[in-house]
């Protein structure tokens, strides 16, 4: 079977820049992506769960897009554009896709 | 005076406080116990749904009159002008920079839906009536703190963090979050259904109203220990001191407010909750958006662990007694 060269970003950011980054991705041609909830973790800003929360300041979310390498600039432009100021990560890597055509 | 620390005294060991109570016990013993998020929502939504409900089936069945709107305009007035006491406040015990002081001053001219609920509920559960359109004047104190925390920051805070305010899509989102619309979609439809409307629901949001209330009070209880547990480093003497004393002041203006618009002793008493409690879900929401600056660690534990335990164990009693032995027909 033949892979494709990919690159996979994931986005961990808190919750409430969720739609912002999306549309941000969107705008910027990322027409494919998938977001996953988290459900705790730690950081520099100290530990955080879910657990019993019933707003979204201390939620983060993390969203996953897998593109073509020659699009990855595009793509950490404007992801950047949003979660500047906010606490995250962004973290790229590489992946191997089956079809390519698809991203 | 006796009867007020009598009434304070049957308050504090109502089992909405004491349920409240365990969890917060429970949390600080590091106990696993823990309510997924989808129940904690689930319950905030019954409860707003049962609250702003019956608070415009009593506008309903009371009718409207000037005191309506003129409560209406001194929450609105009192939710915009207590930021700036806040912020005083926080200048004179602490050493937090402007947008951080900017912040907490914006939960704090804010509410706390839940401390309202609850005191709504103790004081139905002493008999003591309450006007109905009190949850609108709730609704109508979310938003206004928030402008005037915002427009502190665009006075006051390095330049770099006063890009908040023209966030796109943050009014949107603070006038329309979900709590909002549903606790004025409620009250709305109680006001226009009246008490028919009331009958056909009764069942569901009378009845098990104070029961889902305890098991919502006992997760609110863990995650205010957790929240404590966690940001000790956060509580400087000057911070911790501020969380203790800005209830008690905004507990003052909402006396005040509340004798001179002539509200019952439980429109008072309520009154006083609202200026007395601090936002824990809404504005911290809108803080991240507009004020990433801002130390959430700060607010949270200030709004949550330290302004929310102390209102629901001891200033729901206290707020209660005094506007009894104050107030009208108290």
């Amino acid at each position: 079977m033949r892979m494709h060269a990919a690159k996979r970003v994931e986005i961990v950011i808190e919750a409430v820049m969720e739609t912002r980054l999306t549309e941000a991705l969107e705008r910027a041609g990322v027409t494919g992506y998938t977001v996953l909830p988290v459900s705790g973790g730690g950081g520099r800003s100290g530990r955080w769960s879910r657990e019993g929360q019933v707003g979204r300041a201390t939620g983060m979310v993390a969203v996953v897009c897998l593109v073509r390498p020659a699009r990855l600039d595009a793509l950490l432009e404007a992801a950047f554009t949003v979660v500047d100021r906010h606490m995250g990560v962004v973290c790229v890597t590489d992946a191997q896709v089956l079809r390519a055509e698809r991203f | 005076m006796g009867d007020m620390v009598a009434l304070a005294g049957q308050t504090l060991l109502s089992p909405m406080i004491l349920f409240f109570v365990l969890g917060l016990a429970a949390a600080l013993a590091r106990s696993d116990l823990s309510f997924p998020e989808a129940i904690a929502k689930g319950m905030s939504l019954y409860l707003l749904f049962a609250i702003g409900f019956k608070g415009g089936a009593g506008v309903a069945a009371h009718g409207v009159d000037a005191g309506l709107v003129a409560t209406l305009l001194a929450g609105v007035v009192l939710s915009a002008a207590l930021p700036f006491l806040a912020f005083a406040l926080l200048g004179l015990l602490t050493r937090l920079s402007a947008t951080d002081r900017a912040a907490v001053a914006a939960h704090y001219g804010s509410i706390s839906i839940v401390t309202f609920v609850t005191a709504s509920a103790v004081l139905e559960s002493r008999g003591i009536p309450f006007e109905g359109y009190m949850v609108a004047v709730a609704a109508a104190m979310e938003a206004p703190a928030i402008l005037s925390a915002l427009w502190l920051v665009a006075r006051v805070a390095p330049p770099g963090d006063r890009a908040g305010a023209a966030e796109p899509g943050l009014w949107r989102e603070i006038l329309l979050n979900g709590s909002i619309v549903l606790l004025v979609g409620a009250f709305a439809i109680g006001w226009t259904t009246g008490a028919d409307g009331l009958a056909e629901i009764d069942a569901f949001i009378t009845a098990p109203f104070k029961g889902v209330l305890c098991l919502f009070l006992l997760d609110m209880g863990l995650v205010a220990g957790r929240g404590l547990r966690a940001a000790r480093g956060v509580l400087a003497p000057g911070v911790l001191a501020f969380g203790l004393a800005m209830p008690l002041l905004g507990a003052g203006a909402g006396l005040a407010t509340g004798l001179a618009l002539g509200l019952s002793a439980g429109g008072a008493a309520l009154l006083m909750v609202l200026c007395a409690s601090a936002s824990y879900i809404a504005v911290p929401a809108a803080m991240r958006v507009a004020l990433p600056e801002a130390n959430p660690a700060l607010y949270l534990t200030l709004a949550l662990g330290v302004t929310f335990p102390f209102n629901l164990t001891l200033g729901i009693p206290l707020y209660i007694g005094i506007a009894g032995a104050l107030a009208a027909g108290g």
